[in-house]
């Protein structure tokens, strides 16, 4: 029965570890793991193995109780059971030895990832969505995002997690393994990516009641395409000369959104909510919600407590022209 | 030994009239009040233990209702069946239920029926004492359950992480009902756990020395010892956390200078030994059950007792393998890994001890071993994943996902319900007098088994698959679905094996053949008398001259002497068990009920102003005193000793 379920998913791990992201490494930390987990899986499989064969054969060959329990004992049969039990529990132990020191070998391997120039970011955990901002020795060069980190192929990046509310925890499985955003303590881990592709991340330590929805992605580029794009970031928003944009400007500006997000180059300063300055280069919504369409956006801004319940967005009743005129000055954020 | 000492000697065969003149002195003496009194101020360790396994498998009822809403909301991405915040609740109530609700207190109300016959005594050490736990777990368990039909549930997980349960982040009533219910459930704990150490280590028969106690008394007596080391941190933590909300502290609190790590320090000292708390005690039934089966004694005796030992003290080492992902320093990682991986040498002697009892016994294969058999081999799975996840590089990828998820319910289920279904089999016709039917039993126990790794073994792969525990729902083209369904699919199965087992022993209760003392040719002391026993367990109290009396061939002295027209107990030696004085226990008595209602009223109180604990200390104080009101004749003789 076990021994069936093991091969099943011996096969079904082969089969779909192209879906699983554990073991499917875009880099040199989640492929050091995926080794040491290829490691422990077939170890354990063949003790599982080994453990239910015995089992069964003792129970196929069973000697028939013909008389009741009693206390007599073969001095030689005990002998040999209870070397069988010894040898059984050497063997374990050897295992346990095996695997520590592969398990301090992998440690120590992936603190040894990081190199002497990592792109540095820091990753602060929300109620529910990431903001991220790329830091660099020159105030205005930094870059604040959300939800949405792109990084160079090949180069370690340096992540550094912090929150300022509730316990979060990082992780892009793709890539390596989580780390928490505690409250009070900074942390942080390397990751690197060793191809071009687009690793999605989760909040992993639960953090109340949209902690389901707390994505994000890491879009791994080549090098200069991954340049192009924190040139652009870099850069601010324009108020818009389009009329019917400007209006949505204004509304923005003159309404609530200004109070919780920020739009680099406009009065909008807020920090509750996440950094809008670039958001229509972004992939999806309210932290991997939605994707962002400009039909999911209206929707969203309407009624996020629909979408994504809880949300700390408030609702908004806008008329269709003033949101229109939203959408266009939100949809130029690019 | 029993030769030595006074009061022990063996019945003359003529003296069958005195037996039953002495059976109808005992009877009226240690029965319980008929009728609704006797319910409430019973002072028998069975009627207590008893009422304690039929509440704790309602709560398992509950707990599992939850888990099929939970199975239900999960089968479908992006369902919207089940809100986030009921969700939350849900799972909340689900963990917390499961752990504290019915693991813990099922398995010590077994020790509580099981130790006092299986050593040989009249009852259990305090009995009064016994009945207020009882108490306090019931009001405690209807508290929160009251409070989850209000809509009021806890809904910060059965660990409640702060910042999150803090005032800042949870206001409302929800975590202090969380941790008023802790507090609640630690006193129940630690009075049942009181109760069986000085049981085990002062009432045993005559010859019953250290070396010669039943494995599942070992289990019993090393599990006691764990909650009472272990319930303190979680006793600290609990209050800490709720004066933060009540009357703001800010132990907790990063921005006053409190540290969120502190609490999950505390917790996990408290919350992994609660782990070893569930799982020794079925051990115990493994052994126990094994033995029985397999015919003969456990292979490996002392190495059995110094596994179960060095688990307790183990059990105590390795809490911070739940929080490798916080980010330790090298060699804190290298020793906590260590000690995690080591607790797996005691747990694998047992495997092997039990492997090598079946090998070298003649097997009668009943429906209770089918069980610990299947324990055997889930509990290896659950037991190499756990070493995968003790091992920190791994853990980072495996912590918080549903893979640990699946990791702790082939431990807990697999290693714990399992095996303590095996005993609800095996003991029932001692309980009840009547036999289980065996065919519902392996049919039950082979429709559990299916579903329980269909529902179950998925759980790794969504794990590695990137599904984080203690999401209400997961996007559509997560790569989430198949196995979803596979493991809802396997609940539908799990529940109908539990219900045609829970069938099995409502037929038996009704039904059942009657099952005379010693149906399955077991050899622990609680065969040796009636099914069910009367209340005073025995007429004489037995003596044993080695492990496994009842399979010893020579004739077993009994103890006479003893006081039949009051509750008179004998206290022995802690290691040998030579007797040492005759000592009078307590009888029913109301007080235990009234402190009970005295400290929920406290407690309930608290909930919304501090005055509570006012209150509930002056409540108490009164109904203490009455419960300890002097009154009769002091409560030991000591025994002479007669040449
Ligand atoms: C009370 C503060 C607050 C106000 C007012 C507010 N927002 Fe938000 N907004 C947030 C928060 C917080 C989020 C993140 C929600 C989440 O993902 O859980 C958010 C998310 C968003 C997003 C998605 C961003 C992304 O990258 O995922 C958009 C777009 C947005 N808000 C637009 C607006 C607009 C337009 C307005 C004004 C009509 C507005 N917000 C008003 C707090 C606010
Ligand atoms: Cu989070």
């Amino acid at each position: 029965m076990s021994r069936a379920a093991i091969v099943v998913a011996a096969v079904a791990c082969a089969a779909c570890s192209g879906r699983m992201p554990v073991l499917d490494p875009g880099g040199p930390q989640a492929a050091r793991i995926a080794t040491y987990w290829w490691i422990v899986f077939w170890l354990s499989a063949l003790i599982l193995a080994a453990v239910v064969a015995f089992l069964l054969h003792t129970l196929a060959h069973r000697r028939v109780a013909a008389a009741p329990a009693s206390l007599v004992e073969d001095t030689r049969v005990e002998r040999r059971l209870a070397l069988g039990v010894a040898a059984a529990v050497g063997l374990t132990a050897l295992t346990l030895v095996v695997l520590l020191v592969t398990s301090v070998a992998t440690g120590r391997a992936l603190r040894s990832f990081g190199g002497t120039d990592p792109l540095t970011l820091e990753v602060t955990g929300y109620q529910w969505w990431w903001d991220v901002e790329y830091w660099d020795p020159v105030p205005s060069q930094r870059v604040r995002t959300a939800n949405e980190i792109h990084i160079p192929v090949g180069r370690p990046v340096l992540v550094k997690t912090r929150s300022l509310d509730v316990i979060h925890s990082f992780w892009v499985p793709g890539l390596h393994g989580k780390k928490d955003n505690i409250p009070g303590h900074g942390s942080s881990l390397v990751l690197q990516a060793d191809r071009a592709g687009t690793f999605i991340g989760r909040c992993a330590e639960f953090c109340g009641v949209q902690h389901a929805h707390m994505q994000l992605l890491v879009i791994a580029d080549q090098p200069e395409v991954f340049d192009a794009w924190l040139q652009a970031q870099r850069r601010s928003a324009v108020v818009p000369t389009d009329a019917f944009a400007r209006h949505g400007f204004d509304l923005f500006m003159t309404g609530p959104c200004a109070l919780c997000h920020t739009v680099l180059g406009t009065p909008a300063g807020g920090r509750r909510g996440p950094d809008l300055t670039h958001l229509a280069s972004r992939r999806t919504l309210a932290a991997g919600t939605l994707p962002n369409t400009v039909g999911h956006l209206a929707g969203w801004i309407i009624d996020p407590q629909a979408q994504k319940p809880g949300a700390q967005m408030p609702g908004n009743a806008f008329g269709a022209d003033d949101l229109s005129a939203l959408l266009a000055f939100l949809g130029g954020l690019s | 030994m029993s030769s030595t000492v006074g009061p022990t000697s063996t019945l003359a065969p003529g003296e069958a009239a005195r037996e039953t003149l002495d059976r109808a002195a005992l009877e009226r003496v240690w029965s319980t009040p008929p009728g609704f009194l006797g319910w409430l101020t019973s002072a028998s360790h069975k009627s207590v233990a008893l009422r304690y396994i039929v509440t704790a498998f309602g709560f398992f009822a509950l707990g599992g209702v939850l888990a099929a809403l939970m199975r239900l909301q999960l089968t479908r991405p992006e369902s919207r069946l089940i809100g986030p915040d009921l969700y939350n609740q849900i799972f909340t109530m689900h963990g917390s239920t499961m752990m504290f609700l019915f693991a813990v207190p099922v398995m010590e109300a077994f020790g509580i029926y099981l130790v006092p016959l299986m050593i040989g005594t009249r009852n259990v050490a305090f009995p009064r004492m016994n009945n207020f736990g009882y108490w306090i777990y019931l009001f405690g368990g209807l508290m929160l359950w009251t409070a989850f039909a209000l809509d009021i549930g806890p809904d910060t997980g059965w660990f409640a992480y702060v910042p999150l349960s803090g005032p800042a982040y949870s206001p409302g009533k929800r975590v202090d009902i969380w941790a008023q219910l802790i507090t609640f459930t630690e006193i129940a704990a630690l009075v049942a756990a009181v109760e069986l150490i000085v049981t085990t280590l002062k009432m045993r028969c005559p010859g019953m020395s250290l070396n010669r106690m039943p494995l599942f008394v070992w289990a019993m007596l090393v599990t006691a010892f764990m909650v009472i080391f272990a319930m303190p941190a979680i006793m600290v933590a609990s209050t800490m956390l709720a004066m933060d909300r009540l009357v703001d502290t800010h132990f907790f609190n990063p921005a006053e200078g409190g540290d969120a790590l502190l609490w999950q320090h505390l917790f996990w000292f408290f919350g992994h030994p609660e782990v070893y708390i569930i799982f020794i005690p079925a051990t115990g039934f493994v052994s126990t059950i094994v033995s029985t089966f397999a015919r003969r004694r456990i292979v490996g005796y002392p190495a059995m007792v110094l596994a179960l030992i060095a688990t307790g003290f183990l059990g105590f080492s390795l809490w911070v393998h739940h929080m490798f992902a916080v980010g330790l320093p090298q060699l804190g990682e290298a020793f906590f890994t260590a000690a995690s991986m080591m607790i797996a040498i005691p747990s694998g002697i047992q495997v092997f001890c039990w492997l090598a009892t079946l090998r070298g016994g003649r097997i009668v294969m009943r429906a209770p071993l089918l069980w610990a058999l299947g324990f055997i081999a889930l509990f290896v799975i659950g037991g190499l994943t756990g070493v995968m996840t003790a091992a920190v590089p791994l853990d980072l990828q495996l912590h918080d996902t549903y893979f640990v998820v699946a990791h702790f319910h082939y431990v807990l289920i697999g290693g714990a319900l399992f095996p303590l279904l095996g005993a609800v089999l095996f003991w029932l016709p001692k309980m009840c007098g009547r036999m289980p039917d065996e065919r519902l039993g392996r049919v039950s126990f082979w429709i559990t088994f299916v579903g329980f790794n269909l529902t179950f073994f998925p759980m790794h792969l969504l794990g590695l698959g990137g599904m984080p525990r203690r999401v209400y729902t997961y996007a559509r083209d997560a790569g989430l679905t198949t196995g979803n369904v596979v493991a809802s699919a396997g609940a539908v199965v799990l529940t109908a094996g539990i219900l045609v087992f829970l069938a099995n022993v409502a037929w038996t209760l009704r039904r059942g053949a009657p099952a005379g003392d010693d149906p399955w040719g077991a050899e622990t002391l609680e065969w040796a008398t009636a099914s069910p026993p009367p209340s005073y367990n025995f007429a004489y109290l037995p003596t044993v001259d080695g492990q496994a009396p009842l399979w010893s061939t020579q004739e077993r002295p009994v103890v006479t002497g003893l006081r039949t027209d009051v509750r008179e107990v004998l206290i022995t030696d802690g290691v040998d068990a030579t007797p040492d004085h005759r000592h009078r226990l307590d009888g029913a008595s109301v007080w235990p009920f009234l402190t009970a209602v005295a400290a929920t009223i406290g407690v309930v109180t608290a909930l919304f102003t501090p005055w509570g604990v006012t209150i509930g200390s002056l409540l108490a104080l009164v109904t203490l005193t009455g419960w300890f009101w002097p009154r009769g004749a002091p409560a030991h003789e000591t025994v002479e000793q007669r040449p």
